[in-house]
């Protein structure tokens, strides 16, 4: 039995280091833009979708599984700036109209999918030198899952020096915290809310590319996520990356613990902790502002 | 608006057939929902998410009556009331926060009551659903014919969209557009602006349910697929694509919608992308919606008609 | 890869065949001449749009083949888009029926979206050929319009039970399969035969449909001898390979979504060994299902699997009856039952003929997934004759017990 444990334990870190990578591009939008970026989803599932194509060689040259999620995660990033520049730039502040445009891309994002790639699933290959299991006695954790808690680290502790010790960062954080201060004091908010709305779109898509492997690339991933990314970043709480990372290893020891041992709440086992939270306290668990 | 409400009640005989006809029922329940919906949204500032829950529940609750026996009058009072006291607890537990506090909490909602509705097999029968037979029969008219169920729905419409105006031009309306507009002031002033929420919450509540009772008479079933998150954003991008807080914009909303779904899908493969297309587009064009741009739009080119007009009279 | 292309060229030619489909042909004043409306349910927008293209694929393929025609009639083909949905699938029955006036409908692809047009469909009196799998259409709950000629939720379950206790020797069992009725329904059946057999079931996991990671469940997994999936759509690819990822080497069995010849080019080595029970294999090595093969390969260049082979073999029932019927679709009545009593030797999935009831007795496939020259393939290993929606039980007492459930039949244990 606490063979069992140990692996609902390791693999609740492992996902949500995932669910980390997937989330922290929304909170960054949503907590220096206020716009609840519906489109993340399907920013996801385009990055797994170009991701595959390009490890899977299906341009004629197969690529180096890291520099295909490099290149997807740039190649939205793009997509994500247009989106901002364009569209989003439009509506400072309206929210409907932000939830219609964003909702109105991720149907055109998911059918443009559905014309390329077609209905069939597309396996991710493992990339080779991450094949294989560490064993802990009876215990077996696959080495990719591992791999994923690692880079999760690494783009935490990158996005905590670029928004704590560069000048990017340094205005990111004026902006989060006070937009009109931050224009008074010559900050380009505009600029900066496209800079960080790719990079918030690149977050989304290098993590669609990193859980390829393990969740596989299919019609239908955008809807499946994008509850999830919500449910990190209420209960983690905007604007705060600490609250993302917590939150979002706390979300994996929910899924995995709660699936595991209440198997008939399984359908509400994370949206029963979400409603609790915003209940008792809306700002999420390390909020730093009711949103 | 008496030519369009003439061609409303005249419409089964102008238009090309049954099918057409049965799409113009699903426009007036769909639109019944989104005037509900825009009762929080437009005229409340609150962005529910889980709006297809409430619906799901009134459409259970008949189907369930029905199927355990009952008649059709008390399934349907019984959903109603079941509906709206679902929309209470609904309330209550939203109105904690506003903003995407409230967003969130009626996402968690309407997905939790979709869990319910694939777990509780023993009244929901899980994804397998619950069929029905027949439809009521109010005053002895018998009401299984696509134009007489029409019919019966655009009586039903046409009461929702008298009552949301009513309740516009009323005190209570009032208060709840300035509970959207300026709440602390509100505050400020006296108003109780959880209490004007929350009877904004019950009267959406009885639109809702009303749309859910008669979508599962029209489809004569219900399954959860109704109650997903889908659902609920769907019957949102009705409300706002049409114009959030005006009358008539959820009724174009769905409309549009509807159509797009389910006519113009028959001939244009990628609907999905169009339709998605189309709400981008609306935002270019029309942020506020269709209605109130439409209508900006008209008056944009009749002060330039009137101006041109006048140009032309001012030459000597 | 040409294979983007192909699907791009086949989303043009099926934007361009529908457009063109739902044109009015003038209706000649002869009566025989005037032609043969086929509908199809299917959902090509949405999750469930792998299925659904794939059934459109089989009905093109033989429409192809027989230059358009049926029983002498040219046909006219409708394709409706239900969005995976009930509401949607009634609403495009509707169309279809009211609006194109179609002699018979295919589909729909889901279960839910089947139940929610039963009713309908009756009242219509328009005869419904679906893979959906729901047991009681055929079972305690009968329409007299409908036809089901792949197999319903437990058929193919009941021979893969007999075959892995009898041939495989399994004896503790896990099964798991997605938590919603056509998952029950599986593992009901193979339950009951299983256990039939000797066999044990230790334990039944239910992860819900949309499950990103099964590693919960899948570290629930020991102490047996065999794990038993059911999973459809996109999901066998995803939990085969987390399967294999979490270190499990039982061996795994499952019916006829979990190891969907058309899946196989997406499957990865981590699938070798999966043993599945079919109502078609691609592997059949019959005049009609080498045509079959040839044509998906040349028009979609795909192995087809379970749906497009399903609908493909819905049109050769279709068109045999009507044959029977003398060509006449005016009475619907007479062509339902003209359509009830086909019996076909020449399809890719080998000899059908229906029950009483309107479900396929037909052959059943065990095959084992294997890798042969690079390739992954599904080589049959046994196949099983004459296979009834009742299995070897007496049909009256199989009908007194309930339909499968998460609950029935009960875990012993």
């Amino acid at each position: 039995m606490s063979t069992l444990w140990l692996v609902l334990a390791v693999n609740s870190v492992t996902f949500g280091g995932l669910l980390f990578l997937l989330s922290a591009g929304f909170s960054l939008i949503f907590g220096l833009m206020r716009i609840p970026n519906l489109t993340h989803g399907s920013l996801f599932m385009l990055g797994a979708y170009f991701g595959a194509t390009f490890v899977g060689g299906m341009l004629g040259i197969v690529f180096n599984f890291w520099i295909a999620a490099l290149i997807a995660a740039v190649v939205v990033a793009a997509l994500g700036a247009v989106l901002e520049r364009f569209l989003l730039r439009q509506l400072p502040g309206q929210q409907l109209a932000q939830v219609l445009v964003t909702l109105g891309v991720s149907f055109m994002a998911a059918d443009f999918c559905l014309m390329v790639w077609g209905g069939d699933p597309i396996s991710v290959a493992t990339p080779p030198s991450l094949v294989g299991f560490l064993r802990a006695g009876p215990a077996v954790f696959p080495l990719y899952r591992i791999a994923v808690i690692v880079i999760a680290v690494v783009v935490a502790i990158a996005l905590w020096l670029l928004l704590d010790r560069t000048r990017l960062g340094a205005m990111i954080r004026a902006g989060v915290d006070d937009p009109d201060m931050a224009r008074v004091v010559g900050i380009r908010v505009s600029q900066l809310f496209t800079i960080v709305f790719a990079l918030g779109a690149g977050l989304a898509a290098f993590a669609g590319i990193i859980g390829g492997p393990i969740l596989s690339v299919y019609p239908g991933l955008d809807q499946d996520m994008l509850p999830l990314a919500l449910v990190v970043v209420i209960l983690g709480g905007t604007g705060s990356l600490l609250g993302s990372f917590v939150g979002s290893i706390i979300i994996g020891f929910i899924y995995n613990f709660g699936q595991a041992m209440f198997p008939e709440l399984a359908y509400f086992v994370l949206f029963l902790p979400m409603l609790l939270v915003l209940i008792l306290r809306p700002q999420g668990l390390f909020g730093r502002f009711v949103p | 608006m008496a030519v369009g409400f003439l061609a409303l009640v005249a419409l089964p005989y102008w238009i090309p057939g049954i099918y057409y006809l049965n799409v113009a029922s699903q426009i007036l329940f769909y639109a019944i929902f989104a005037l509900g919906l825009n009762i929080l949204v437009g005229y409340g500032g609150l962005v529910s998410l889980g709006h297809a829950g409430l619906f799901g529940i009134a459409a259970y609750a008949t189907g369930y009556l029905l199927q355990s026996g009952f008649g059709h009058s008390f399934a349907i009072l019984s959903a109603l009331v079941l509906g709206m006291a679902s929309m209470a607890l609904y309330a209550v537990l939203s109105l904690r926060t506003t903003g995407i506090g409230f967003i969130m909490i009626t996402l968690a909602l309407g997905e939790i009551l979709w869990g319910l509705a694939y777990r509780w097999i023993s009244i929901t029968n899980g994804d397998n659903g619950i069929s029905l037979h027949g439809r009521p029969a109010p005053f002895g008219f018998d009401i299984n014919s696509a134009a007489s169920f029409y019919y019966t729905t655009l009586v039903v419409f046409l009461i929702a969209v008298v009552s949301v105006a009513i309740f516009v031009r009323s005190p209570l309306g009032a208060a709840l557009m300035g509970t959207r507009d300026q709440p602390r002031r509100m505050n400020a002033l006296g108003y109780h602006v959880w209490a004007i929420r929350f009877w904004a919450c019950m009267f959406s509540g009885l639109l809702t349910s009303a749309a859910g009772i008669l979508f599962v008479y029209y489809t004569q079933f219900i399954s959860p697929q109704t109650l997903a998150l889908t659902s609920s954003a769907e019957v949102l991008l009705m409300v706002i694509s049409g114009g959030a807080g005006t009358l008539f914009g959820p009724i174009v909303g769905a409309a549009l919608v509807v159509i797009v779904k389910n006519v113009v899908s028959g001939f244009i493969e990628r609907w999905n992308m169009l339709l998605g297309a189309i709400f981008v587009a609306i935002v270019i064009l029309m942020p506020e919606g269709l209605v109130p741009g439409t209508a900006r739009l008209w008056r944009l080119a009749w002060r330039k008609k009137m101006s041109t007009g006048a140009k032309a009279e001012a030459k000597p | 890869m040409s294979r983007k292309l192909t699907r791009r060229t086949f989303m043009a030619s099926t934007a361009v065949g529908a457009a063109a489909a739902s044109f009015r042909f003038p209706t000649p004043a002869i009566a025989q001449a005037a032609p043969f409306k086929l509908g199809l349910l299917t959902v090509k927008t949405g999750p469930l749009a792998q299925g659904g293209i794939q059934m459109e694929q089989g009905v093109q393929v033989f429409l192809k083949e027989k230059n358009n025609m049926m029983a002498g009639r040219k046909v006219e083909f409708f394709s409706a888009d239900t969005g995976g949905n009930p509401a949607g699938a009634k609403t495009k029955a509707q169309e279809l029926v009211e609006r194109d006036k179609v002699d018979v409908i295919l589909g729909p692809l889901a279960a839910f979206e089947l139940l929610a047009i039963t009713d309908y469909i009756a009242q219509a009196k328009t005869p419904l050929l679906s893979l959906a799998a729901a047991e009681d259409v055929t079972q305690r709950r009968p329409n007299p319009y409908f036809l089901r000629a792949s197999a319903c939720s437990s058929q193919a379950m009941h021979p893969m039970a007999d075959y892995a206790a009898k041939e495989m020797k399994l004896k503790n069992v896990i099964t798991i399969s997605e938590d919603f009725a056509f998952g029950y329904e599986q593992m009901g059946g193979f339950q009951q035969t299983f256990e039939d057999n000797g066999g044990k079931i230790l334990k039944k996991l239910w992860p819900p449909i949309v499950t990103p990671d099964y590693t919960p469940y899948l570290a629930q997994i020991a102490d047996c001898d065999g794990v038993c999936q059911g999973f459809a759509g996109s999901n066998p690819l995803r939990f085969m390979k987390q399967y294999a990822a979490a270190g499990l080497k039982f061996p795994v069995v499952t019916g006829e979504t979990g190891g969907d010849d058309a899946l196989l080019h997406a499957f990865g080595d981590e699938a070798i060994g999966l043993v599945s029970c079919c109502p078609y294999t691609a592997d059949l090595e019959n005049e009609s299902n080498k045509r079959f093969l040839a044509a998906m390969a040349k028009d979609y260049n795909v192995l087809p699997g379970f749906y497009a082979a399903g609908l493909y073999v819905n049109c050769q029932v279709v068109e045999a009856g009507l044959q029977k019927n003398g060509g006449k679709s005016d009475d619907k009545e007479k062509l339902m039952a003209a359509l009830r009593s086909v019996s076909l030797t020449e399809t890719p999935r080998g000899a059908i003929k229906f029950d009483h009831f309107g479900n396929v007795v037909g052959d059943f496939f065990i095959r084992k997934l294997e890798k042969t020259n690079g390739k992954l393939i599904n080589k049959t290993v046994k196949t099983y004759h004459n296979v009834s929606q009742f299995w070897t039980y007496d049909e009256k007492k199989f009908l007194q017990q309930p339909v499968y459930s998460r609950d029935f039949p009960p875990v012993k244990s």
